[in-house]
């Protein structure tokens, strides 16, 4: 017999505040993501939660601190924990980033940039490949924000978003407001980038708010998560949708956390922008079934 | 060393170093502000105006957490004063991994010092010597609320055994259970009356007090424990019997209670069954 699907429409980022509210929503197509770090305990209150909430609805695993382009050797503690919580919450969805935030024994708190060199893609596609057979599935990879300029490129992101999936199987999360904030802040074309960007390996879309830095002001775009979604992106998310169709698409919220309300209006928007175009490619729902993992043909 | 390597090992370097010591720094970037975007590569990317942008996001997550992981500590000296002694700590001691719910809290995701240890050393906060015990307090109620889950000792199990059998009992202390006993200062009621939004009595009593945080079902419990009590639990932790535990306590205080000691432990859930118990009398495969 064939398992049922959950049908991933659009969700939100699930807080502390909201898990009765959370637990209590029907909505079609909900779905929740957390840090997965935040739920690497024992036992608890808060494990408690997110399992209730996972009874009623698909949950996605985001990670923040596997820092899959670290040059640091991969905390093979912190991804057993991983595995572990994902044996526990079997999610529809994990993810981390094209990022790194370990480093000298040490955690930075933050998503680290790094010169795409070819060094850099073998590394992180042997990471990636690591995190995949210990997870015994298929990861959604993301696109980071950008503030500063570095030296050493060989690739352009989205090639080498692209060169990591081929090499490793694994998909990837669209983060349009990283789009975005990275565009401005590099001087870039973000539908430059959607159009060279790999959409056929997109397993979600992240839609989330910015502000201005403090000190540079509207030179530089922070990306913090703390504020609506702006037009600007909700404009992109329209180009997305009808260049690849619908995918999982995710409100991401982390600061300045509003009513549950708030962000369920948000999140009806995508859904409803999700919707009605047709889709010119099939829509690739993730399964919570491990798939078969990939060969590496580097 | 690979070059992928030492990027990031300069980097790391650059986001703990403090900016204030740099500024005469003839380095820094001085590109005009409203053209930041414009700003040209740079061999050390470290040098360009938006490298801010990592080094307050790295520091502010790890303040955020520190504060959030010690909430009585935060509230008792305010915002200003606790961020500003958490900047210190993280760059004394930033986050060994990236579960910032035990940072500063536990000894192992923090080698050679809590944020407690911190501040019992920090000068701003010797005025306040009452200080470290609170935030032991404060890390204590984390670990307790995220420890494994399990039932706690049913008080009418231990009350239907043979008397003549209770000594030989090993009971252990729930997965949740946490417990310190804080010398000459009255850390439990100051740290309790700042959970609970309570004003402190002008009567404080500047003597020792022990806390016993339990975690019976969803939420995390306190109450004042003695130092038998603390002695007592430290036994069953151990591996004690009953008797060994109970002889543990009246060597603190000869004269303690025992019946009311363990009748409190069993109410707030400090204490689970053996696992032997009492399947092993009788019980075939």
């Amino acid at each position: 017999m064939r398992a049922q699907v959950p049908l991933l429409g659009a969700g939100v980022s699930l807080k502390p505040e909201h898990y009765g509210e959370a637990d209590a929503a029907r909505d079609e197509g909900l779905w929740f993501e957390v840090h997965a770090e935040n739920y690497m305990v024992d036992g608890g209150p808060r494990i408690g939660w997110l399992e209730r909430v996972r009874a009623s609805h698909p949950v996605s695993l985001h990670g923040v601190g596997l820092s899959l382009a670290g040059a640091a050797p991969l905390d093979a503690e912190h991804l057993a924990r991983f595995a572990a919580l994902a044996a526990r919450v079997e999610p529809a969805l994990i993810s981390e980033h094209l990022a790194w935030s370990v480093q000298g024994g040490g955690y930075i708190p933050d998503l680290l940039p790094f010169p795409r060199s070819q060094e850099a893609l073998v590394q992180v596609a042997s990471r990636i490949d690591r995190v995949q057979c210990a997870l015994g599935r298929r990861i959604a990879i993301e696109n980071p924000s950008h503030y500063l300029r570095i030296e050493g490129h060989a690739w352009s992101e989205t090639d080498f978003l692209a060169e990591l999936c081929r090499r490793t199987g694994c998909g990837l999360l669209l983060d349009l407001n990283n789009v975005h904030v990275s565009a401005h802040n590099m001087g870039f074309e973000a539908e430059d980038y959607l159009s060279r960007f790999p959409l056929a390996q997109v397993m979600e879309v992240h839609l989330a708010g910015h502000s201005h830095d403090p000190e540079l002001g509207r030179a530089l775009l922070i990306d913090s998560h703390d504020t609506p979604v702006a037009p600007a992106v909700w404009a992109l998310y329209e180009s997305f949708v009808a260049r690849a169709g619908r995918r999982p698409t995710l409100i991401e919220r982390d600061g300045a956390v509003p009513e549950f309300s708030e962000l369920m209006a948000e999140r009806a928007r995508a859904q409803a922008m999700a919707l009605p175009i047709s889709a010119p490619v099939p829509a690739p729902v993730p399964t919570p079934a491990p798939v078969p993992m990939p060969v590496s043909h580097a | 060393m690979n070059t992928h390597a030492a990027f990031q090992q300069s980097f790391a370097r650059r986001i703990w170093s403090d900016p204030s010591n740099e500024e005469s720094n003839e380095e820094r970037d001085e590109e005009p502000r409203d053209e930041a975007q414009q700003t040209p590569s740079r061999v050390d990317a470290t040098m360009q105006r938006a490298f801010a942008v990592y080094r307050n996001t790295a520091m502010k997550g790890c303040i955020d957490a520190l504060q959030a992981n010690h909430p009585a500590v935060a509230q008792l000296v305010g915002e200003a004063w606790f961020r500003s002694v958490a900047a210190l700590y993280v760059r004394e001691r930033p986050p060994a991994e990236p579960r910032l719910m035990h940072y500063g809290t536990s000894p192992d995701a923090t080698p050679g010092g809590t944020f407690a240890d911190f501040l019992a050393r920090c000068a701003p906060a010797a005025a306040l010597p009452y200080l470290p015990g609170v935030a032991r307090l404060d890390a204590l109620w984390t670990v307790c609320h995220t420890a494994a889950d399990a039932a706690a000792a049913d008080p009418a199990w231990l009350a239907s055994m043979d008397p003549a059998d209770l000594g030989g009992v090993r009971l252990r202390p729930h997965p949740a259970a946490r417990w310190v006993w804080c010398e000459n200062l009255p850390v439990y009621t100051i740290w309790s009356a700042t959970r609970q939004g309570v004003a402190l009595d002008d009567a404080l009593v500047w003597q020792g007090e022990g806390t016993l945080l339990t975690r019976p079902a969803d939420s995390v419990l306190w109450s004042p424990l003695s130092q038998a009590g603390c002695a007592l639990l430290e036994a069953c932790a151990a591996g004690a019997t009953l008797a060994e535990a109970a002889a543990a306590a009246q060597r603190i205080d000869v004269h303690c209670d025992l019946a009311a000691l363990l009748a409190q432990l069993l109410r707030q859930g400090a204490l689970t069954q053996p696992l032997t118990q009492p399947l092993a009398q009788g019980a075939t495969p």
